[in-house]
C-alpha cells in the first residue's frame, strides 16, 4: 500500500507540474517577448500583463498543487526515490505535453535531449 | 543559476534555524526572518522571473532542459565550495545532463509557426543567453 501511495504521489506531482509548466509557457507566449515589452512600456506593464493573464494564475495554482503533492508523496516514500522519479518523469511528460498542447516542434534532437536530461537528473538526484 | 544559489542558501538557512517540529508550525513563519532563508527565497523569486522571461521567447521544450544545468551547477558547488564527495554515478548524471542540453542548444530556440526559421547566428545567441542567464 505504501508503494501505491508513493507512486500515486509521484504521478500527481508529475501531472500537476507538467500542467503548470504548459500553462505558464502558454501564458508567457501570450504576454510576448518580455525584453521588448519592458523596453517599450516599462517593468510595471510587464508585471501587470503577466499577473493579469488567467493562464499564468492557473499555472501557478498547478505548481502549488504539485508542491503539496510532493509533501504528500514524501510522507509515504523516501526523498531519494520521490525527488528523482518525479523530476525525471516531468521532463518526459513536458516533451509530450508541449508537442500536443503547445504545438512545439519536438524533433528527434529534443526527444534525445529530454531522455538524456531525465536520465541524468535521476542519476544525480538519486 | 539563481535557483541553485537559492536552494543552497535555503538549505543553509534552514539548518541554521534548526529542525522544525510539527507541533510548532508557527516556527516556519519565523524561519523567513533568517537572513539566509530570506536571501534564498529572493533568489528563487529571481529564478522564477528569469524562467518566465525565457518562456516568453523560447519553447518550453527548449527552456526546461536548459534549466536542468542547475543540477550540474549545484553538484559543482557542493564539490568545490562544500567539499562534498561526488560519486562516479553522479558524474555520469552530470555528463548526461550536459550532453542533453548541448543537444538542444544546437537547434532553434522557438518553433516558428509563421516566420521563416531564424538564421544560425541568431539561434546561437539565444542558446548562449539561455545557458548563461536562465540557469537552473
Amino acid at each position: 500500500m505504501k508503494a501505491v501511495y508513493t507512486w500515486g504521489g509521484i504521478l500527481a506531482i508529475t501531472f500537476a507540474s507538467v500542467l503548470g509548466d504548459v500553462l505558464l509557457a502558454h501564458a508567457m507566449k501570450h504576454v510576448g517577448d518580455v525584453g521588448a515589452l519592458w523596453r517599450k512600456s516599462g517593468l510595471v506593464a510587464v508585471i501587470r500583463r503577466t499577473l493579469g493573464n488567467p493562464y499564468f494564475l492557473l499555472g501557478v495554482m498547478a505548481m502549488a498543487v504539485a508542491f503539496f503533492s510532493l509533501l504528500f508523496a514524501l510522507s509515504w516514500g523516501d526523498v531519494s526515490l520521490v525527488g528523482p522519479a518525479a523530476a525525471s518523469l516531468t521532463y518526459i511528460g513536458n516533451a509530450v505535453a508541449a508537442k500536443i498542447f503547445l504545438h512545439e516542434r519536438v524533433d528527434r534532437r529534443r526527444w534525445i535531449a529530454a531522455m538524456l536530461v531525465a536520465a541524468g537528473v535521476a542519476l544525480l538526484a538519486g | 543559476m539563481f535557483a541553485a544559489a537559492g536552494d543552497a542558501m535555503l538549505s543553509h538557512g534552514m539548518k541554521q534555524a534548526g529542525n522544525i517540529s510539527l507541533n510548532h508550525l508557527q516556527e516556519v513563519i519565523f524561519a523567513i526572518l533568517n537572513p539566509w532563508v530570506a536571501i534564498g527565497i529572493l533568489l528563487l523569486l529571481a529564478f522564477f522571473a528569469t524562467y518566465m522571461t525565457a518562456l516568453s521567447w523560447a519553447d518550453l521544450t527548449y527552456v526546461l532542459p536548459a534549466t536542468s544545468l542547475g543540477y550540474v551547477l549545484l553538484a559543482l558547488v557542493a564539490k568545490f565550495l562544500l567539499h562534498e564527495h561526488i560519486s562516479l554515478l553522479r558524474w555520469l548524471g552530470i555528463a548526461l545532463i550536459t550532453g542533453g542540453v548541448g543537444f538542444i542548444a544546437g537547434g532553434p530556440a522557438l518553433t516558428q509557426h509563421h516566420d521563416p526559421v531564424p538564421s544560425e547566428p541568431a539561434a546561437e545567441t539565444q542558446a548562449t543567453a539561455a545557458a548563461s542567464g536562465v540557469k537552473s
